[in-house]
């Protein structure tokens, strides 16, 4: 990374000798020359690792000296956020990815340095702390440079999430409000467009090994200049991705959000001045600011730990640790995610910090204080401790594609831990409720269409993530992403007319697909695709949680189970139907376990498949995650029980072993005294089984991971510091144990290579064996 | 004073005691761990997350796998409660997901003035509304003749 003006620190080689400082003078011609001789302008440490608020400008000050009145400040508001919802909808109705079909985008309004003040009420909210980077670095790097400059009618591009956004699949469009050569605001419009360009269609690979491989490097750009769209910079835009048609649409479309917008400010700055505005914008930033620290003080003093682990780099399994303690000190908050894995400098998962501080701020501003204007005030005052080259915290080279990996489990950290946080405190702003789902069950997609075109997406169905229980009902089913409150699942039969893919079974729910609790989590439900009518097509899938569970439950109640991906190879599923019609009853249970098409080669894998030519008719299939599950499942009302499992939503093994729940076959009649029996019982046999903790610790807890588990992260909690890490000198994986500085870069070998290497070890052995003489060239 | 820290825990601010809101189990010092009081069961995580495709067949089945992860069920030991499941690489230390700072949580109550038993719910709206005073207050008002295992059924 290109060192910068603001962090070259002058030295002489002797801090102590005064007469070697530079004079005021000496400094301006340093940055002059560093200024002009900068190879390129990167990521800016100085911007991208601070997530607080700027402090008020002097002509904010100036602004807001001139008065407040705050109903005048709330009428401001709510005609920006009647604005940027009009906008948002201009987006959702117009626009081409459909990712912005789904509601997967936002638009805000910004103070002159960036913060976002105000988003809209729907659309991803993790949005509101991540663009304040890019209009930093605009600000800094762009307003006074001569080639660039910052005027009336410009719109600024970006999409690379190493300066300051969601991820990479997400491209923005920000543009400045400007009155008598002064910058007053920002507005914008940022939508997850899909296709990037990366290695795999789609925008979201996980096959991805290096930064290159993540696709479309777009630092902020000025796309729009005057009013006009740039046909030199757009058809660069259009050349380096996979879909130009998606390019071109959505700029336009992001375009014309914005100009919505600006005509909202325009009269608004015509009606109430200039200052009133710009005070406006200001204060609401610092009033939710500092009402956070208002609510924060009102939880209880203490830390609440809770770590996760992640099974998977998406192309093998590994067990890889998300740390988090949560410390409340009175109106401090401490999130401290040391102890969290390295990164992983060859594999898709890592995140940058921003990314997953925005996931703090979904978590925030959705599940603990959904009341609050969306603004960068609302992280602001949280301290956040991580490890730069973590994989919450990833550094410039290291791949970033399947950043969601670790920015949401950013997301689960807050959004689980707060359940414990808030219990206690007699003023809730939210309910108490168990983790959500937080994996991307979905098919990723690409190649040519039955129109002729090149695309690459994603179904909607990442949109149908099961709800967590709450403390007093049942989680709700597929019911929305952690990162959109209410956004859509889509209609196949719409995509079908755009994409060469049927999807033969859609929002099946899977028997036992349950966070099992007193109120069990919201329910995941499958899904089968095959293509169709397509001279090349592929799926991917890009989700962690095959082997170890994605979110645990809470306060006793179980979490989700894991999930796998099946395939049916080297069949036609569209001439077997047609033949036998009676074999379109699919179900990924029904298909695997009886596997009932001849010659059908049939796997279940975990759910990294790097893009995967999809012949026609073969089958490909998911489910959708569940959420967790709240308190202990003795305590769930046994009609409730009976109820899910009359709609098959539960086996009778899981009723009666799990609920302890006694019924009248047939009937579903609850026997209640027996059910009552039943449960004390079960409640006499867990006292009986279980040890003693201390006991317990002393016989489970062991000094490191299993051999063979490919572990990351610290082990325990009382010494996170130190990380245990895999390293491969060679083929064959060894452990490291140290500080993160001090451990080695971590790359994982490729699977495939491990794999030729087994098998070729295997032919020696068995040629030796039978004393087979075969001259092995090399 | 008691204040509900969670579904069935709750703090005893006099006497400095996390107590189970089911059964009035002393579980240790309100400054520690509450763990330190429960009983642990290690449990195969394929019990509880049963297989929907067939093991026998496949490596990934909806079942996590159990050199993976583990779910450690942490019972109270007179009244069987399952008060908390944690799902953790196997051997690695079950985590202490709470330490509170009592003074603090004293004062604040104290400020507050309010009875933590009654005051405190799920969260805003009629459904959140509850009763999340100690269980065995109603239990001990209301029979005396049952075991602790055998009247936690219907609350």
């Amino acid at each position: 990374m290109t060192l910068t003006t603001d962090e070259f620190v002058p030295t002489s080689g002797n801090d102590d000798d005064a007469s070697q400082l530079l004079t005021d003078q000496e400094q301006q011609w340093v940055d002059k020359f560093m200024d002009e001789t900068t190879l390129f302008l990167g990521p800016d440490p100085a911007i991208m690792r601070h997530h607080e608020i700027m402090p008020r400008t002097a002509y904010e000050e100036e602004c807001i000296a001139q008065g407040i009145d705050p109903l005048e400040i709330d009428r401001i508001r709510k005609r920006l956020a009647g604005a940027l919802d009009e906008a948002f909808e201009m987006c959702e109705s117009m626009g081409a990815a459909p990712g912005a079909k789904w509601a997967d985008l936002s638009c805000a309004v910004y103070t002159a340095e960036g913060d976002v003040t105000y988003l809209s009420n729907r659309g991803v909210i993790a949005f509101s702390a991540v663009l304040h980077h890019p209009i930093r670095y605009i600000m800094k790097n762009w307003k006074d440079e001569p080639t660039v400059g910052i005027n009336e009618g410009d719109g600024f591009f970006h999409n690379d999430s190493r300066f300051g956004m969601v991820h990479n699949t997400d491209q923005s469009m920000l543009v400045p409000v400007i009155r008598g050569g002064i910058i007053i605001a920002w507005v914008g419009a940022t939508i997850h467009e899909g296709e990037n360009g990366a290695c795999e269609p789609g925008g979201m690979p996980s096959g991805s090994e290096t930064p290159f491989d993540d696709g479309l490097r777009a630092s902020p750009i000025k796309i729009v200049e005057k009013g006009h769209l740039r046909r030199d910079l757009l058809t660069f835009l259009q050349h380096s991705t996979r879909d130009p048609k998606l390019m071109l649409a959505d700029i336009k479309v992001k375009m014309g959000a914005v100009k919505r917008i600006m005509d909202t400010v325009d009269r608004l700055i015509d009606e109430v001045g200039q200052e009133t505005f710009v005070a406006s914008l200001r204060v609401t930033v610092e009033d939710v600011e500092t009402e956070v620290r208002r609510r924060i003080g009102e939880l209880p003093d203490g830390t609440v730990t809770f770590n996760q682990f992640v099974d998977s780099t998406l192309k093998e399994n590994i067990l890889i640790k998300f740390a988090c303690k949560i410390t409340i000190k009175g109106e401090r908050m401490i999130v401290d995610l040391t102890g969290t894995g390295p990164e992983i400098l060859n594999r898709a998962i890592n995140s940058p910090l921003a990314s997953t501080k925005s996931f703090m701020a979904q978590a925030i501003l959705s599940y603990w204080w959904p009341d609050l204007p969306r603004s960068t005030g609302a992280l602001s005052p949280i301290e956040v401790i991580t490890e730069e080259h973590s994989w919450a915290d990833a550094g410039y080279d290291a791949p970033v594609g399947q950043s969601l990996q670790a920015s949401f489990r950013g997301f689960s950290a807050l959004q689980t831990a707060f359940a414990k946080m808030q219990f206690s405190s007699p003023q809730k702003y939210s309910n108490v409720v168990a983790p959500w789902f937080n994996q991307i069950n979905d098919f990723l997609w690409g190649g040519t269409t039955q129109n002729g075109e090149q695309v690459g997406n994603l179904c909607a169905d990442l949109n149908g993530m099961g709800g967590g229980a709450k403390a007093f009902r049942d989680g709700e089913d597929a019911v929305a992403p952690l990162f959109c409150a209410m956004a859509d699942i889509g209609e196949q039969e719409v995509m079908e007319e755009e994409v060469p893919f049927l999807q033969l079974v859609s929002k099946r729910l899977v028997r036992d697909n349950q966070g099992f609790g007193k109120f069990r989590g919201g329910m995941g439900y499958e899904m089968i695709v095959a293509s169709r009518g397509t001279p090349s097509w592929g799926f991917m899938t890009v989700t962690s949680g095959s082997k170890f569970s994605s979110v645990p439950g809470m306060f006793g109640g179980y979490g989700c189970p894991v999930y796998p991906l099946a395939m049916v190879k080297n069949v036609n599923i569209y001439d077997i139907i047609q033949k036998d019609p009676t074999q379109f009853n699919l179900s990924m249970e029904r298909v695997m376990n009886e596997q009932p098409f001849e010659g059908g080669d049939y796997q279940s894998a975990h759910m990294g498949l790097q893009f995967d030519v999809a012949k026609e008719g073969e089958l490909y299939m998911i489910a959708q995650g569940a959420g967790g599950g709240y308190g202990d499942v003795l305590e769930r009302d046994p009609e409730l029980v009976v109820t899910d499992l009359e709609l098959d939503r539960i086996s009778a093994h899981t009723a009666s072993t799990m609920y302890g729940v006694v019924w009248e076959p047939g009937t579903y009649v609850v026997h209640e005294d027996q059910t009552v029996a039943l449960r004390a019982q079960m409640r006499r046999d867990r006292i009986s089984r279980g040890t003693p903790y201390k006991e317990f610790v002393k016989n489970f807890v062991k000094e490191e991971p299993p051999a063979d588990l490919l572990y990351f992260g610290s082990w325990g909690q009382d010494d996170d510091e130190n990380l245990i890490a895999t390293h491969w000198g060679g083929l064959e994986p060894e452990r490291v144990k140290g500080k993160l500085e001090e451990l080695p870069l971590i790359m994982v070998p490729d699977r495939r290579v491990l794999k030729i290497s087994k098998l070729e070890a295997r032919v020696r052995e068995l040629e030796e064996k039978y004393g087979e003489v075969v001259d092995h060239k090399s | 004073m008691r204040v509900p820290m969670t579904e069935y825990l709750l703090i005893d601010l006099d006497t400095e005691r996390w107590i189970c809101r089911v059964c009035a189990h002393d579980f240790g010092d309100a400054r520690g761990n509450y763990k330190e009081g429960t009983l642990v069961y290690d449990r195969d995580p394929r019990e509880i997350h049963p297989p929907v495709i067939d093991p026998e067949k496949y490596e990934f089945t909806f079942s996590p796998d159990p050199t993976f992860c583990r779910i450690l069920e942490f019972y109270c030991p007179t009244c069987g409660t399952q008060i908390e499941a944690e799902y953790l690489p196997p051997g690695h230390p079950p985590t202490v997901d709470m330490l509170w700072d009592i003074d603090s949580l004293r004062e604040k109550w104290e400020v507050h003035g309010g009875n933590p038993e009654e005051v405190v719910n799920y969260g805003p709206g009629e459904n959140a509304e509850t009763d999340l005073s100690a269980r065995f207050d109603s239990v001990s008002a209301h029979s005396h003749s049952h075991s602790h295992a055998d009247t936690t059924e219907g609350h």
